[in-house]
This record gives structure tokens, C-alpha cells and sequence, in this order.
């Protein structure tokens, strides 16, 4: 396992001593998660925009120029994460900043971005970043809202509509479960149980005894990452328990269905991305490509699953390139106006297509309802 | 009367990991007066050790031998390098040595391993057992076997063995247990040692459960260390009974009152029963010396 | 003229606090420093409960969560200023650790650490769950102290930086300041009695309980300030201020600097606060690093960097 690790190690260095010798370059900054609570998030968020750096500087860089890339680790902590944004932008003079891995991270260096007027792209779901819209702030992962309407949608298809909640307390978990109580009238659907567990719990099958005991519960809806959706699993295993489950895209990753075990996992679904599913998709899919090159170049390199986490970071860096090279120059406030332009650009998550009044570019069509099957994701048509 | 018992099972299961842990806190305590922060790591390197030595192709009962005796091994080194040295040093900087263990074990696993999430197959299958109209699964009732029988040698170890006599003169005063010719630096590195086979016990067992990262140490070991608390610290049957009552408090809350406030029901019987009892359960008091 | 240790560190604070910013090359750097004058604040309560009085507390970050929050919640609940908010979270904090401290403070050594440890995670755990009120685990905004448009109004205006920079250093010179009188005083005596020995400060009159409960609500009020002041610097808030790795960062700070004096404590949150932005170029080893410096410090220098930093050099100039 450390070999990974080592090549990764490596490529950094080698990076930097490319980057170094290059008379201009552009830098980009980016605080992330990399340990802490949310690692699980940011891991292959840091990971993946080594690689992306690393391979678009062995291909020339941007318009003959390299990228360097300032990358910090905040912990999850907010009051880091404020720290090295006010680093990034003073010190190392970055053009843009990628990150905050969550969304408490992302409210910290929400006002740093403002005030210094550099672009920022967070990789985290709350709508609270794009809305109301600020001018500097842009966002690639779904919002929350709209993972809830994809489930909300797909339970309203199967004719059912008593819905028990089991949320994680973190702040993904408890970001989505704001959403989806608020979002759940609107689809005609009735919370009838909202239970929650610790990011830490280590068995949950207390809540689900209660929600299962509630009265004509249909469907059970858990948000949250990490450990706490495979042992949810388990324990609905556990308890025979057979009303359909849905997870969240915190959990949209081959490591899931490993950890909850294929037999335990069959049957549940997820409102996920292309990414998981790039084998299934036709060969005229436009995320096709995208996806598989993507799943390719990490997997490769890391010798890890993708996850959705990874690939929101992906298209934070292709969003960031691709305004780069349409921008009139690499100074702050051009790119801001670029990025804000992104038009039809695919990436994992979808298709992004940016204005003024829109600083994340995806619709629900984006969201695709997969199914475990086998040990394996299905599309649900 | 299914529900009621569902949340019993679960919070026996629970508390037996937590019981598991506060037992590996008892012994170090018995033999030293020092409360291991670092023991969660243990936990988690014998967890994460028998899913990377089983990935490396052995069979699983040998993989986590082998994880048990590395942990055991890291338990002694620790001691020797940085407990003795510190020898009575004040609680409060014995509290950051063992905290700085925990950072530093976490860094290592963390460059050696990353920061994926694991999880060992259950010893016995997944197939629930039913039980009074409530399921439980296999591996809990291997984990409960464990506690059991970790308590019980533990027990015996301490009440009925020269050995056991010895670590606890150790304890009660270091220099009278020299002059009566206990070996106390052998006392300490047999503690740890196998205080800390016992957590990567606990580790192998739990991760089918409970799934395994290089961050899982910490939040068990806090359990672990209120369960022992509660029980009161250095009794093996405190740190078995606190640990299944911190289990059960924590189910039964989560099923009949609030899941939200499940963790604190916890801790506010603790500082409840602190306040009451200021050396927990089974604690005895202890004179100051002046 | 000899000058007294008091005036010694209170002189030595002052000078650097004077002459740091001439060399600071950026924003960045005021922002570093502003949070070392934090972070030593919310120290120096702890060198008043630990290193004066000898007792032990895991869950002082649960201080700071309330004097963050009342930043946050008093302005929008309650209609209060922030500044006064300050004020009103140093008083609930007072509060607080008065009806916590009464029970808790009768227990020792690791009963007394797994008591606070409980009360910080009690804390930070209703920060979490009450989202209607507190936003949950994603925080909430502050809002702006207002000072530093009123002061620009009057002619003086400062940056961002400068400006907290500004406000930190003052507030971190009088907390200073009033730990040193305290050290002197008769209750800093009585703490200083107790630590040696609690049996024995009773025996010659010491109200034992009475002096533990003061060191214990100081200590609080100053960690509410910290937390506070980070609220409205950062102009956010997140319950993480409140948890349990804030509360082990104060006393790591306090312990790894020499938790016997003020000026030990604000070394410790120097370092401690420098040492990760120095260790970013270190990447997957920073958590190592980190970990074996809190070891290494703790075995070899038993007394707290500073003092035995001090005791080396003494002995090689000897």
C-alpha cells in the first residue's frame, strides 16, 4: 500500500521541480480536508487534483504555462481552513482557490475569496454557497436539495410516500437532512420517523428498530458518509428488514458496496453520478468519456475506487482549466469572468453550464438513481 | 417487548467493545497510575494490522495473530521509551506523552496504509440469529465471548497469580515492591504489553462491526476510558460493567428518548454519578498521601 | 533598578507586540499572529487552572464554544452588540463553570479529566444537534464587531489584519496582566498552596474548594474570550471550536510551553500555533511531526519548553 503513496510523493516532487523551472506559471491554490473528520472526503479530493496538476503540466500546461499548485491541508477545521486561504492569497498569490471540503470549511473562505476578489470553487453540497449567488463563489457538487428531490422522485415513481429518516450528525449528513425535510411536502411525501446517529456510532440498528416500528413506514432515507451508511446497512440486514433503502451520494463509491458487503447492500439505492456507472454507459453518453479517462488515471494511480468526492474535484480543476484557457488572461478577476461563462462543459458530476444567476450549472437530470445489484451499481431507468 | 430487546442486544454488543477497551485501560493503570489515551491506536492497529496481513494473502486467524503480537510489541517499545522515562511525571503531562503516542500512531498508519476504510469478514457469517423476536448477529456474539473472557483471565490474573499480585504492588508503591524483590520494570513492560494485545484482541474482533480506519482510535478509546470511569479505573469488573451500562444507556436512549442526545445521556450520568461517587462504581478510595 | 518577573514578561510581551508588525511582508502574517494572541489568551486561563491551581480540565473548549456562540446568537436572539456579547459570553461562561465546577471539582487527577471531558462533549453536542438555533455542524455567520468602520470614520483606519492584530495583542496584554496580579495575590498564594498539596493547604486554613472554583470560572471567562474573538474574526462559527481536539490543543499548548508561568503559556500557543503553518511543506508527515514533538517535549523538558529551554542555556553558560 505505500507504494501508492510513494509514486504520489514522487509525482508532488517532481511537479514542483517542473514547475519551479518554468519562467510563468500559474497558481492555483487549494485547502482541503486532507485529515480529520472529513478525510474520507478530502483523501482522493487532494489526490486527484495532484494528478490532474501533474498530468496537464506533462502535456504542456495552460497556453505553454504550468500550473503550480499551493495545496493545504485544514483538517476540517473552519479556523484553518480561514488561515490558509488568507495564505494562499497573500502569501503565495494564488489566481483562483479550489476547495473547502465541507461546507463549514467553505464558509471560511467564502469572505476571503470576496474581499480579495480571487475565484473560488468549493466541493461542498450546501446551497447556502451558490445561493444567494456571490460573485467570486462557485460550487461543482450537487446541493443537497437536489439529491433529496432525485430520491423523493424515485420513491414517488414506486407509488410510495412514508418516509423514515436516519441522518448522519455531521455536516453532510445534517446539511441533507435540513434539505430533504424541507423539500419532502413539495414531492407529497411524509416524514413519519427522523432519527439521526454520530459520524462515530458503531451500531445503529436502536433507530432503525424505531423507525421500523413506525406506523406505515414505507422507505428509509439515510445522508451521511463514511463508515456510518455501510453499518446502517448491515444493521438493516440484521433487522430483516426489507422496505426500500436509500443512501446518499456520500456514500457513491465502489468501497461502499465492499464495506456493507454485496449480499447486504443489494437492493439499495443512491442518487449518483456517471462515475460509478462508466462501463454502463452508451458509448455515445457524453460523460463517457470524461468518466472513464477520470477512473482511469486515478485508479491507476492510487490503486483506490473512485468516489464521487474525488470526481467533484475533478471538475472543480477541469472547470478552473477550461476557464483558463478561455480567459483574456490569468489575472483573478478574467478568470472569475471565464469561469462564470463555463458553457457545456462535462465533467463527472454532469454538464456545467454557468451564468450569473447560476455559479453551480447542474440540473436534476445530472443525478442519476443507481441500484445495487450483485455487487454492482445498475442504472435505474 | 421485540423492540425492548433489540435495544438490549445492541446496547450489550456496544458495551462489550466498550468493555473490551476499558479492561486494556485497567491493566496499564494497575501496574503504572497512568491512563493510556494512545489505547484506541492499539484498538485500531489490530484491527487495521489483520485486514493488510490478510490482504497480504494469510489466512485470517493467523493475520491477526500476527497483528496482536506486532501491537503487543508497540505496546512494550512505547513503554520503554516513553513511560519509564517519564516516570512520575504529573498527570497532566503523562496525558499529552500518551496523546502525542496517539497523534504520532495515527501519522504512521496513515502514511503506511491511507485513509480508506476497511472491514474484516465476520468470523462466523452474516446471517442473523434470532433471539426472543430480536436479531443479533454472530460476530456480536463473538465480541461478548471476548469481553467475557478477556474479564475473567484478567480477574483471575489479578487475584489469583503471584504475577497479578505483583503488577499491583507495582502499582500501590514502586519502591516497596523493589524491596520486597518484584521485578517492577518487568511488571511494566508485561502490562503494556499486554494491555496492548488486549486492545488489538478487541480490534480483531470489533472491525466485522464496527469497520476499521487509521482514525478509529480516538472515539473508542474515549468510550473506553468513560466506560472505565464509571466502573471505576484499575477493576476489571468496573471496566466490564461500566462498559455494558455505557452501551445499554446509549441504545435505550437512542430507542426510547432522543438519538440526537444518545452520546450525552452518556455523559451525564457519568458526571452524575461522579459527583455522587467521585471513584465511580467499583472504585476504592485512595488516601492522599501528604 | 531590578525589574520583577512580572514586569519582565509584561515588558518583553509588549516590545514584540510592538515591533512584530514592522516585519510582517503580508496580510497573511498579521493573521497568524492575531491568532497566537488568541489561542495564548484562552493559555493563560489554563496556566491558572493547571499550572497555579493543579487541576486538570479536557473540556475547556466547551468555554470557548459558549463565548463563540454568544457572539453569534446574543446580536440575532437577543438584539445585543457584539462587544457587548463579548461580555455577556464571558458572564454565561462565569456562570456555567460555576454550577459545572461545584460537583467536578471535588474529583482528582483523571476523575476530574473524563468530568470536564464530558462536560466539553456536552457542549459541543448541543452546538451540533440544536440546528434551528446554531446551523449545526456547518456553523453559523457573525456578525461584524463594527469597530474597526467606526474607528475608520475617525481617521484611523487599519486593515483587517491590523485591526485584530490590534485588538488581540491589547486584550491578550491585560489578560496577561491580570494573571500576573492574581499569580501575587492571596488567592494565587492559596491555588499555588493547593497544588503543592491539597491536604496540607487545608490543614493551614486554605477554603481548598473555594479557591479550585475560582481558578476553574477564570479560567472559563478567559477561554470564552478566545472563543469569542474567534467568532468574529473569523465571522463564522462551527461547533468544531467547542470539541474535543480544541480543548486537548489548549492544554497541550499551556503544558508544552511551561504551564508554570504566563509567559510559558503564551510560548507554548506561539509555537504550537507556528509549528503547523512551518510543517505544511511536510505534507503526510505533519501528524507524525507533530505527535513525537509532543512526546519528545514532554519526557525530556519535563518542566515545559520554555523553562527548560531557559534551564539549558543557564547550564551551558555556567
Amino acid at each position: 500500500m505505500s507504494n501508492p503513496f510513494k509514486t504520489l510523493a514522487l509525482a508532488g516532487v517532481a511537479t514542483l521541480a517542473l514547475s519551479a523551472s518554468a519562467l510563468a506559471e500559474i497558481k492555483l491554490g487549494a485547502t482541503i480536508s486532507e485529515t480529520g473528520p472529513a478525510s474520507f472526503l478530502g483523501d482522493p479530493e487532494a489526490k486527484t487534483l495532484k494528478l490532474l496538476v501533474e498530468k496537464i503540466n506533462a502535456a504542456g500546461g495552460i497556453k505553454g504555462e504550468k500550473i503550480k499548485l499551493f495545496l493545504y491541508d485544514d483538517g476540517g477545521d473552519p479556523n484553518k481552513a480561514r488561515t490558509f486561504a488568507t495564505r494562499l492569497v497573500e502569501e503565495d498569490g494564488v489566481v483562483a482557490i479550489i476547495g473547502g471540503t465541507t461546507t463549514g470549511t467553505t464558509m471560511a473562505v467564502m469572505p476571503v475569496a470576496g474581499e480579495n476578489k480571487i475565484p473560488f470553487i468549493s466541493l461542498a453540497g450546501a446551497i447556502e454557497i451558490i445561493d444567494p449567488v456571490q460573485p467570486f463563489v462557485f460550487k461543482t457538487p450537487h446541493t443537497d436539495k437536489m439529491a433529496c428531490e432525485k430520491i423523493f422522485e424515485d420513491i414517488k415513481k414506486r407509488g410510495l410516500s412514508k418516509v423514515g429518516m436516519l441522518s448522519g450528525t455531521d455536516g453532510f449528513g445534517a446539511s441533507m437532512r435540513k434539505q430533504c425535510l424541507a423539500v419532502a411536502p413539495a414531492w407529497g411525501m411524509t416524514i413519519v420517523a427522523d432519527e439521526t446517529y454520530g459520524p462515530k456510532d458503531t451500531d445503529m440498528t436502536p433507530q432503525l428498530t424505531t423507525i421500523r416500528g413506525k406506523e406505515g413506514v414505507q422507505a428509509i432515507v439515510t445522508p451521511g458518509f463514511g463508515q456510518g451508511p455501510a453499518i446502517v446497512t448491515r444493521n438493516y440486514n440484521q433487522l430483516s428488514m426489507t422496505i426500500p433503502l436509500y443512501q446518499s451520494h456520500g456514500v457513491a463509491s465502489n468501497s461502499f458496496i465492499q464495506l456493507a458487503g454485496a449480499k447486504e447492500s443489494e437492493g439499495v439505492r443512491i442518487p449518483g453520478t456517471a462515475l460509478l456507472v462508466a462501463d454502463l454507459l452508451a458509448a455515445d453518453d457524453p460523460q463517457k468519456k470524461v468518466v472513464t479517462e477520470y477512473k482511469a488515471l486515478f485508479e491507476g494511480a492510487t490503486k483506490t475506487p473512485v468516489s464521487t468526492f474525488g470526481g467533484y474535484a475533478h471538475d472543480a480543476f477541469a472547470i478552473f482549466v477550461d476557464a483558463a484557457k478561455r480567459s483574456k488572461s490569468f489575472k483573478a478577476v478574467d478568470l472569475r469572468d471565464a469561469i462564470e461563462g463555463t458553457s457545456k462543459l462535462v465533467g463527472t458530476t454532469g454538464t456545467v453550464t454557468m451564468s450569473a444567476k447560476d455559479h453551480i450549472g447542474l440540473d436534476l437530470s445530472s443525478f442519476r438513481m443507481l441500484e445495487i445489484r450483485n455487487g454492482g451499481w445498475t442504472l435505474v431507468k | 417487548m421485540a423492540d425492548f430487546m433489540q435495544f438490549a442486544l445492541s446496547g450489550v454488543t456496544v458495551g462489550a467493545v466498550y468493555a473490551l477497551i476499558a479492561l486494556g485501560f485497567t491493566i496499564i493503570y494497575n501496574a503504572s497510575d497512568v491512563v493510556n489515551f494512545a489505547q484506541g491506536e492499539f484498538v485500531m492497529l489490530g484491527g487495521m494490522g489483520t485486514v493488510f496481513a490478510h490482504q497480504a494473502g494469510l489466512p485470517l486467524p493467523l493475520a491477526a495473530l500476527l497483528a496482536i503480537a506486532l501491537t503487543a510489541m508497540i505496546g512494550i517499545i512505547f513503554n520503554r521509551l516513553a513511560i519509564e522515562t517519564a516516570r512520575n511525571a504529573p498527570v497532566v503531562s503523562l496525558i499529552i506523552i500518551t496523546i502525542g503516542a496517539s497523534i504520532f500512531i495515527q501519522g504512521v498508519v496513515q502514511i503506511v496504509f491511507g485513509k480508506q476504510i476497511y472491514r474484516l469478514p465476520s468470523f462466523s457469517g452474516d446471517t442473523p440469529i434470532p433471539l426472543f423476536g430480536a436479531n443479533i448477529l454472530p460476530q456480536s456474539l463473538w465480541v461478548i465471548a471476548g469481553a467475557i473472557i478477556v474479564f475473567i483471565a484478567l480477574w483471575l490474573f489479578f487475584t489469583r497469580t503471584m504475577t497479578g499480585r505483583a503488577v499491583l504492588a507495582t502499582s500501590n508503591n514502586r519502591l516497596a515492591a523493589q524491596l520486597v524483590g518484584i521485578n517492577t520494570n518487568f511488571m511494566m513492560t508485561l502490562s503494556f504489553g499486554v494491555s496492548a494485545a488486549i486492545g488489538a484482541l478487541a480490534g480483531v474482533l470489533v472491525s466485522p462491526i464496527t469497520l476499521t480506519s487509521y482514525q478509529v482510535g480516538v472515539p473508542l478509546a474515549l468510550k473506553g476510558f468513560a466506560a472505565a470511569m464509571l466502573g471505576g479505573m484499575g477493576n476489571p469488573k468496573g471496566a466490564l460493567v461500566g462498559g455494558i451500562l455505557l452501551g445499554l444507556l446509549e441504545s435505550f436512549t437512542a430507542g426510547y428518548l432522543s438519538s440526537h442526545y444518545k452520546d450525552a445521556v452518556a455523559f451525564i450520568v457519568i458526571l452524575v454519578l461522579l459527583s455522587v461517587k467521585p471513584q465511580g462504581l467499583f472504585g476504592t478510595k485512595t488516601v492522599n498521601r501528604v | 533598578m531590578r525589574i520583577s518577573p512580572k514586569m519582565a514578561t509584561l515588558l518583553t510581551l509588549s516590545v514584540i507586540m510592538l515591533i512584530a508588525p514592522f516585519f510582517f511582508p503580508s496580510a497573511y502574517y498579521f493573521r497568524i499572529a492575531s491568532l497566537v494572541y488568541v489561542n495564548a489568551l484562552a493559555v493563560v486561563g489554563v496556566v491558572i487552572l493547571t499550572g497555579y491551581a493543579g487541576q486538570i480540565s479536557l473540556g475547556h473548549a466547551g468555554f470557548a464554544g459558549i463565548g463563540g456562540y454568544a457572539c453569534a446568537l446574543a446580536p440575532v436572539y437577543l438584539g445585543l452588540h457584539p462587544a457587548a456579547s463579548v461580555v455577556f459570553g464571558a458572564l454565561a461562561s462565569g456562570v456555567m463553570a460555576w454550577i459545572v465546577g461545584r460537583p467536578i471539582l471535588r474529583l482528582k487527577g483523571y476523575y476530574l479529566a473524563v468530568a470536564s471531558l464530558g462536560f466539553g462533549i456536552l457542549v459541543s453536542m448541543v452546538l451540533t444537534n440544536e440546528i434551528a438555533v446554531t446551523g449545526g455542524p456547518d456553523g453559523m455567520k457573525v456578525a461584524d464587531l463594527g469597530l474597526r468602520s467606526w474607528l475608520s470614520e475617525r481617521g484611523l483606519s487599519l486593515t483587517n489584519g491590523q485591526f485584530w492584530y490590534t485588538i488581540t495583542a491589547l486584550l491578550l496584554l491585560a489578560g496577561a496582566w491580570l494573571a500576573l496580579n492574581l499569580e501575587n495575590s492571596a488567592t494565587g498564594r492559596a491555588l499555588r498552596a493547593l497544588h503543592g498539596s491539597e491536604t496540607a493547604a487545608g490543614t493551614v486554613g486554605i477554603d481548598v474548594a473555594s479557591a479550585k472554583l475560582t481558578a476553574f470560572i477564570i479560567s472559563a471567562v478567559y477561554a470564552s474570550v478566545s472563543g469569542s474573538l474567534i467568532a468574529l474574526m473569523n465571522r463564522m462559527i462551527t461547533p468544531d471550536i467547542a470539541g474535543y481536539m480544541h480543548s486537548i490543543e489548549m492544554v497541550t499548548m499551556a503544558v508544552l510551553g511551561g504551564s508554570a508561568s504566563v509567559a510559558g503559556g503564551v510560548f507554548g500557543a506561539a509555537i504550537l500555533t507556528l509549528l503547523p503553518q512551518a510543517l505544511t511543506s511536510f505534507d503526510q508527515y505533519e501528524q507524525v511531526t507533530l505527535g513525537l514533538i509532543m512526546m519528545l517535549v514532554m519526557i525530556f523538558l519535563r518542566q515545559g519548553l520554555l523553562p527548560g529551554l531557559a534551564s539549558l542555556l543557564k547550564g551551558r553558560g555556567a
